[in-house]
């Protein structure tokens, strides 16, 4: 089976709610909508105090290329623009929406009946990346990078395939699968609308073999479309990387910044990602709603939930049963790549693909120890980078050796913090030493 | 033996030419260092600090060998750990005079102690300032005020500042601070400021850096600054008070040290360093008294 070549973890896989259908989560009483959704220029809000807003109705204007627009996901009256707490741990600019009722723009299709790209002939390339940048879709992987900046390569690369990222290799995470085995047919026609966006006739579906009934489905679904396959993939973390998924499943290298992933003439795009793709080119829905995976070993119901973005993450975990009296750590995301937080009163973005309850055990830190330079942490970087070195440049401020040594190439993905036998927090300093080199690089850049 | 002879005359000759060659060559191509950086840098502290914006007390001295050649005078240059008696010695020297320079001292504008900001989560990451910056607002609600990790202490070479274990906030040992400006470069939330240190060691300062709207910053702790602006209104005779983003501050120039604006703040968050216990208003006795109007 394939997999990527350098390093690798295989963490616990803890899917505890794999299986489950995706329920539909009620509606919240109060929805926040975080103008910092994506990566890139934060949205613009367009809406004032008391404005009265529908579903689908536009909150927040994109403002400039690599930036989308924010829609409400609820009906109501804006009640406040003004910063508001996110899942980042920060204040930020954000809209909130007092819920009344649930009317729908009527714009939006509201039928489950599939959409074939055969019953719409007029839809060319262009037509299909204004629909997407209009409806505000970024990486659902969790990454949020605006995804219609994706599908316009810049002058002179050519995508040669689209690589379907379905491998979800974040422990306890089941929100792609299960969107995987309730909408298989909406995500191919998805698939087969990026491939006309950026003009390739040959897609790949990666899944991770952990993961059986969805790739049975899947390849049975896409027998329709030859040019479409769908490969198996050994269990490996971070297989969901999009340079080792690339990696993986077409064997080229992406070489180090500033090159990108198209430099390999391929486009990744995840698989909750053509979902909605599917949705806003086919039905004209906005990004409005997303599954999120609500899961933790002392939860009562880990469940897969279809929730409105701007729902607080407290509404989420009291539909699954409250929050357990055991909690030690509460992390919007996976355990590997995600964000502890501060409050459970913030909202759920675009970006949300888990929300982790860890009980006090598994949550607490090991005592940190000295490194005994036994090199695990190298032997697991996906990057083959050198972690217990660049933790240590980072953590004595030499700037100039973490950039001699790649710390830009770094792709956050912790398997050196947690294969170290000493408990070092390595991926603290390194993230630490990436965004100071990086910031040391723009302003370089600038100053020429 | 004549073998012998031959080689002590033939080493004798090569270490002869090869003297030679070194003594030319150390003649021509000699690098003329000014005396005067030497005699400047031994009266520096040798702490090389880099408090005074150079790297280390060489640096420093170069620097001012240079300005009093090219500019005539060695304005603007201090060393900050040394202070006025330093600068003096060097203005010697160099055959200058040393402007006169107010002495410094390193503050701590956060008040955010454990009572009067409470922790709402713990942070259990890496123990640096830094990285605990990164990760959000940090244990408290206020995303301006001090983390705790103590990036300032590691960074201050002079044992000048401390955490207290009771407050968790740092605490400057005004008699060992040089005033060298590492701890405040240190902090990633710019909290500490590099101050006059006033006569007789007296200032008034606002002990926040909260810049959130008032209903933010009152939230998040007891002794915040909510630019109320109550403060300012007082000082207005003397125009000390400036108040930018929700923050006031307390210009130490114009500051006259009549603490008007400690008792105007209802948050409590302009402190008074080092000055005399304020004279009791009224003794409280049990039997009420009539309030006298002169009071």
């Amino acid at each position: 089976m394939k997999t990527f070549k350098i390093g690798g973890v295989h963490p616990e896989e803890n899917k505890l709610s794999a299986g489950c259908p995706i329920r539909e989560a009620g509606l919240p009483k109060q929805a926040v909508f975080s103008m910092f959704q994506h990566i890139g220029a934060p949205a613009n809000p367009v809406v004032k105090k008391g404005d009265v807003v529908k579903v689908g109705t536009l909150l927040g204007e994109a403002n400039g290329f690599v930036s989308a627009p924010v829609y409400s996901s609820v009906s109501g009256k804006v009640s406040k623009v003004d910063v508001a707490l996110d899942a980042s741990g920060l204040r930020r600019m954000a809209v909130t929406v007092d819920v009344e009722g649930d009317e729908w723009d009527e714009n939006i299709d509201r039928s489950a009946e599939l959409v074939r790209l055969e019953e719409r002939p007029e839809l060319d390339a262009k037509a299909i990346v204004e629909k997407i940048k209009a409806a505000g879709i970024v990486g659902m992987g969790g990454a949020t990078f605006p995804t219609h900046v994706k599908l316009c390569p810049p002058p002179g690369k050519v995508a040669e395939c689209v690589i379907v990222n379905a491998v979800e290799c974040e422990p306890y995470l089941t929100a792609d699968h299960s969107l995987m085995l309730a909408h298989p047919e909406e995500i191919l026609v998805g698939l087969r609308l990026v491939m006309k966006a950026v003009g390739v006739n040959k897609a790949y579906i990666g899944i991770e073999c952990n993961k059986p009934d969805a790739i049975s489905l899947m390849t049975e679904k896409a027998k329709q479309y030859p040019e479409i396959e769908v490969v198996p993939l050994q269990m490996k973390y971070p297989q969901g990387g999009e340079k080792q998924l690339i990696d993986a499943i077409i064997g080229r290298q992406v070489p180090a910044p500033p090159a990108l992933p198209i430099d390999t003439g391929a486009i990744v795009q995840n698989v909750g990602t053509c979902y909605a793709i599917y949705e806003a080119v086919m039905k004209n829905k906005p990004l409005i709603e997303r599954v999120i995976t609500v899961t933790g070993k002392s939860l009562s119901q880990p469940s897969n939930l279809l929730a409105r973005l701007g729902t607080p993450f407290s509404q989420l975990i009291d539909e699954c049963g409250g929050l357990p009296e055991d909690t030690g750590k509460i992390i919007g995301g996976g355990p590997m790549m995600g964000k502890a937080l501060l409050s459970l009163d913030v909202p759920m973005t675009k970006g949300s693909s888990g929300l982790l309850i860890m009980n006090r055990s598994e949550a607490k830190r090991a005592e940190m120890e000295p490194c005994i330079r036994c090199a695990k942490c190298v032997g697991v970087c996906a990057m083959g980078l050198e972690p217990y070195l660049l933790a240590k440049v980072s953590g004595q401020r030499d700037w100039d050796a973490a950039e001699q040594n790649d710390i830009t190439s770094c792709i956050e993905c912790g398997s050196c913090q947690f294969t170290c036998p000493s408990h070092r927090p390595l991926l603290d300093y390194i993230r630490l030493g990436k965004s100071t080199v990086m910031g040391i690089i723009r302003s370089r850049a600038t100053k020429k | 033996m004549n073998l012998i002879l031959l080689a002590i005359i033939a080493l004798g000759a090569i270490g002869l030419i090869a003297a030679l060659l070194l003594y030319f060559a150390s003649r021509k191509f000699a690098v003329h260092e000014d005396e005067r950086i030497g005699e400047v840098s031994a009266v520096l502290p040798q702490a090389n600090c880099g408090g005074c914006g150079f790297p280390g007390c060489s640096g420093f001295a170069g620097a001012c060998v240079k300005s009093a050649d090219e500019k005539g005078s060695i304005e603007g240059l201090l060393c900050p750990v040394g202070g006025q008696a330093v600068m003096e010695q060097v203005a010697g020297i160099l055959g200058m005079t040393a402007e006169a320079s107010a002495p410094k001292v390193a503050v701590v504008r956060c008040n955010g102690t454990c009572e009067n900001r409470p922790r709402l989560v713990d942070f259990d990451g890496a123990q640096s300032c830094k990285v605990q910056q990164m990760t959000g607002m940090g244990e408290t609600g206020c995303a301006y005020g001090c983390l705790g990790c103590g990036d300032c202490v590691t960074a201050c070479q002079f044992g000048a500042i401390r955490i207290n274990p009771e407050t968790l906030l740092p605490e400057v040992d005004e008699e060992k601070c040089t005033a060298c400006g590492a701890c405040a470069k240190a902090c990633p939330r710019q909290i500490i400021e590099i101050r006059l240190k006033g006569s007789k060691n007296r200032r008034m300062v606002v002990l926040c850096n909260n810049k959130d709207k008032g209903a933010i910053a009152n939230k998040c702790c007891t002794v915040s600054c909510i630019g109320c602006g109550k403060c300012v209104k007082v000082c207005e005779k003397f125009e000390a008070i400036t108040l930018t983003n929700n923050l006031a501050y307390i210009d130490a120039e114009k500051c006259k040290l009549c603490r008007k604006c400690e008792e105007a703040c209802p948050k409590s968050a302009i402190h008074a360093f080092n000055m005399p216990p304020r004279k009791p208003k009224a003794e409280i006795s049990e039997v009420p008294v009539a309030p006298s109007k002169t009071e």
